[in-house]
């Protein structure tokens, strides 16, 4: 097991390898930005090292500073956390350069993923189905006319270099095609600084199921059942929940395995997710996430698996402790993201100090959070504050804990989502399960037209 | 009004635990008042701050200096006062300096960064050892400017 781990990361999730390390008896170290100097994470590091100004660029982006951090304080391994360089592969390479370990999988295994095109292809290879779509880059606009014919409308142009939504254009038609074409080309050199776009059929109304996996250094990988993220705003994920309430074990178990084969085609190592996109009785692998992610606590609930000192155990050379026949679901976790931002206003977010805060909890309740009262939301970074998950026996009754937490949850003055999710928490179609990734979109007009 | 009487007043006080006394005789008005020490500072409200005062790294200033302009770390690295272990450190307490003078090298991934004055004057104070870390803005030298 390692002595020393730096976490480069802030907020929630250092605070959350933190308290994993500190149960494994291994000593931390922080990092922080001129604007995180308040930050919980410093105070509860073994150590903390200022590593530059608040801009991502200057500090968790920050490569050399962060190794430097690592090597003045001699630590073994880094935890990178989830965003910022946690899927970077240059990162990886450079920690493996200076011989500390990085907590995650190979840089081979992240660059294979994180090209969407040649991950899509790894998969189908392993027998896994994909999106019926564009075989390779789409060149030009004359062979995107032609894919389309293909694929059949409705297509999507997607980025191959891409992520979070951007550089993606839906079409129905021929007409409205090679303008969306050329758009998503510009929009993805823009964002990503490659303008290499492929196509794909456009699922109308799916729902985004995804798996975790966890796979050692020996060979073994085991699935965690899966996480539906459906709920999403502009793809961005508002709630999670474990188990699905649309899988049936039919699916789940064929999904699980699918999981399992396509991390193994990857050689994984480390924590991992494979999205998902369902259409009724079908599943499409969509993308493979090489980091721990956000809503990793749903996960963790109903399965009593604590993934974070899974991750280091693994990284640290120790064989799983769990077999897949050792891993069972029980009970149902939602998870809601609560951002300082302000719904009535385009979900614009809101900085600043939190002069009052009330943290729910009871049985069945668990908040991961960094924030407390006194504490300067910093305008430099994402606007999560907590993460909010109910646990119970049923979906039924992890909702019905749900909405009596976020009653309890007070955060004043800046605004926050806490009221927002009370409303998604009560709207039928959620409390049904009955919906797709646009129950969001869906959710707002129905109110404009009250 | 006499001493004596004075002196009678303030045993009075503190026989009474008393911290102020007022007495008029005579047209003349005499008033003794005690400092109150040991203030009751408000309770910090219930948070993490617990910890404010205790900061986990032991690498020195965080707050601004009390004399001379501070001279800070670029970046993060381990503070070297000399060019290489053999030579001379490049500036001692008590030397002038001129602005763009090299004042001492700070190493990160085995790069060895010259640190430059940013202003002229005399080195009142150097604040870290030799070949100790230094985080982003920490404080090494601090500078009276002349």
């Amino acid at each position: 097991m390692f002595s020393r781990i730096l976490i480069a990361n802030r907020g929630e999730i250092a605070l959350r390898i933190i308290r994993a390390c500190r149960e494994l008896g291994v000593k931390t170290v922080a990092v922080y930005s001129k604007a995180d100097a308040k930050s919980l994470h410093t105070r509860l590091a073994d150590e903390a090292i200022c590593i530059g100004n608040p801009s991502p660029a200057d500090s968790y982006l920050n490569i050399p500073a962060i190794i430097s951090a690592a090597e003045i304080t001699d630590v073994e391994a880094i935890h990178p956390g989830y965003g910022f360089l946690a899927e970077d592969a240059h990162f990886a390479e450079i920690c493996e350069s200076c011989r500390i370990k990085f907590i995650g999988p190979s840089p081979e295994s992240m660059k294979l993923m994180s090209n969407k095109m040649a991950a899509k292809d790894t998969m189908q290879k392993a027998g896994i189905p994909v999106i019926p779509g564009s075989m390779d880059i789409v060149k030009n606009k004359e062979d995107a006319l032609i894919e389309s014919k293909r694929i059949g409308y409705p297509v999507i142009i997607k980025a191959s270099a891409g992520g979070g939504g951007k550089g993606m254009r839906v079409c129905h038609n021929d007409i409205s095609l090679v303008n969306a074409f050329l758009t998503a080309q510009s929009e993805a050199e823009a964002a990503f600084g490659n303008s290499e776009v492929y196509m794909e059929k456009y699922i109308a109304s799916p729902r985004h199921i995804e798996f975790q996996i966890i796979a050692d250094e020996k060979g073994n990988i085991v699935h965690l059942g899966e996480r539906d993220c459906t709920i999403q705003r502009r793809h961005q994920k508002l709630i999670e929940e474990a188990p699905s309430f649309s899988l049936t074990d039919q699916m789940r178990q064929k999904m699980g395995e699918a999981a399992v084969k396509g991390a193994k085609m990857a050689n994984y190592q480390g924590a991992g997710t494979v999205e998902f996109l369902v259409d009724g009785d079908d599943f499409y692998f969509m993308e493979m996430n090489t980091r721990i992610q956000v809503e990793h606590p749903v996960t963790e609930m109903v399965t009593g698996i604590d993934l974070i000192k899974e991750q280091i155990k693994v990284a640290a050379g120790e064989k799983l402790s769990f077999k897949q026949e050792d891993v069972k679901i029980r009970g149902c976790a939602i998870e809601c993201r609560i951002n300082a931002e302000d719904p009535e206003y385009d979900f614009r977010p809101c900085p600043g100090e939190i002069k009052a805060i009330n943290i729910p909890g009871g049985p069945g309740i668990r908040v991961d959070t960094h924030v407390y009262a006194g504490y300067s939301i910093p305008p430099f970074y994402d606007s999560m504050i907590a993460k909010l998950i109910a646990y119970g026996p049923n979906r039924k009754q992890a909702i019905i804990t749900m909405k009596r937490a976020l009653d309890e949850f007070l955060i004043e003055p800046i605004k926050t989502t806490v009221d927002f999710h009370k409303k998604i928490l009560n709207n039928s179609d959620f409390q049904k399960g009955d919906f797709s990734t646009h129950f969001i979109e869906k959710f707002f007009t129905k109110k404009e037209e009250k | 009004m006499n001493i004596k009487k004075v002196r009678e007043l303030v045993e009075i006080m503190n026989d009474n635990d008393l911290t102020e006394v007022e007495i008029e005789q005579e047209g003349v008005k005499v008033r003794l008042a005690k400092k109150a020490y040991g203030i009751i500072e408000p309770t910090a409200p219930p948070s993490a701050h617990r910890k404010e005062q205790i900061m986990p790294s032991e690498s020195g200033l965080k707050e601004a200096p009390e004399d001379g302009m501070a001279i800070k770390s670029p970046m993060v690295g381990t503070f070297y006062r000399a060019p290489s272990p053999e030579m001379e450190p490049y500036v001692e307490v008590g030397n002038v300096i001129q602005k763009g003078e090299v004042l001492c090298i700070v190493e990160a991934m085995k790069v060895l960064n010259e640190v430059k004055a940013e202003l002229s004057g005399r080195i009142t104070k150097i604040c870290v050892e030799n070949a100790e870390p230094v985080e982003f803005e920490q404080v090494m030298f601090l500078i009276e400017p002349v």
